[in-house]
């Protein structure tokens, strides 16, 4: 990238519409986008040497548990599919953290591909986060089910997403980065009876 | 809509699925070897059963992943799913 090029995430333009609503809601919602963050998807064998030296070497181990996720230090691992995880770690870190990857694997068959500029990433947290998701998705999202530590793919508002758990009020939305507008305005929209008028 | 369980991510609705038509058929060992007929009926003819049927099925919106549900064509009913690999199960 140009040293002249300045970085603009789609959801720079509903920072303040996020904001607004937050204030609004008076304590219900906290909706507010978490910027170019590092997501590295990786494909590899979760049975082979490398998965077996991944939690050494990368700092988290590869959740095998189909839907949940596993926090290590600097990186966060989220299951996607049998052999395939999406790495996600702060903003700036992916080509440290695909080294680190690339390290653990050695010469095994993988793939680690950076997909930090393909997606967007949404928080949605308060009490009334569940219930603006519902709005728009048909899993359980219900505490008990969908607790912190558990990750889902699935659709919000007809958009492909993944949603995280973060804990019993915070749900992450990962969405495609030309969906985050779409998905962005929905969310406003579906949030609307939490969210006080006027002002 | 259907409710149908991915064998890895639990039940979804239908529309995360597509359909990948009917399960268990194997590809020719030597399709050279074949007549235009029997290479016809390879691609085309396919079963239509009135009840339970094998399908395969991919996780589009999901885990992205292929498998095979058996699923009763008069009724719609999921009966079982199992992952690529794995034999049919036998239904009560």
């Amino acid at each position: 990238m140009a040293e002249t090029s300045t970085r603009r995430s789609p959801l720079a333009g509903h920072a303040d519409r996020l904001a607004a609503a937050t204030l609004r809601s008076a304590g219900a919602l906290r909706i507010e986008e978490q910027p170019f963050r590092t997501h590295l998807d990786l494909r590899l064998d979760p049975s082979g040497p490398g998965a077996g030296a991944f939690a050494g070497v990368v700092g988290v181990a590869l959740p095998v548990e189909p839907g949940t996720t596993a926090a290590g230090t600097g990186v966060e691992a989220l299951w996607l599919g049998p052999d395939e995880w999406l790495l996600v770690g702060p903003p700036g870190t992916d080509g440290e953290l695909a080294a680190r990857v690339h390290a653990a694997v050695g010469d095994e068959p993988v793939s680690v591909v950076d997909v930090s500029a393909q997606h967007a990433t949404l928080l949605l947290a308060g009490p009334r986060a569940r219930d603006v998701l519902a709005h728009g998705c048909s899993i359980d999202l219900h505490p008990r089910v969908f607790g912190a530590g558990h990750c889902a793919q699935t659709m919000l508002a007809r958009a492909p997403v993944v949603l995280v758990a973060d804990g019993p009020d915070a749900i992450r939305v990962i969405v495609r980065s030309s969906f985050a507008r779409y998905l962005a305005d929905w969310l406003l929209d579906a949030a609307t009876e939490h969210i006080a008028a006027g002002a | 809509m259907l409710l149908i369980s991915c064998p890895w991510c639990g039940p979804r609705d239908e529309t995360e699925f597509r359909y990948g038509g009917a399960a268990h058929v194997a590809y020719p060992a030597d399709p050279a070897a074949l007549s235009d007929a029997e290479w016809a009926r390879y691609l085309f003819i396919r079963d239509n059963p009135k009840g339970p049927f094998a399908e395969r099925w991919s996780h589009a919106a999901g885990c992205r992943r292929w498998f095979n549900a058996v699923r009763d064509t008069v009724t719609y009913e999921v009966l079982a799913v199992y992952r690529p690999g794995e034999p049919r199960p036998v239904l009560p």
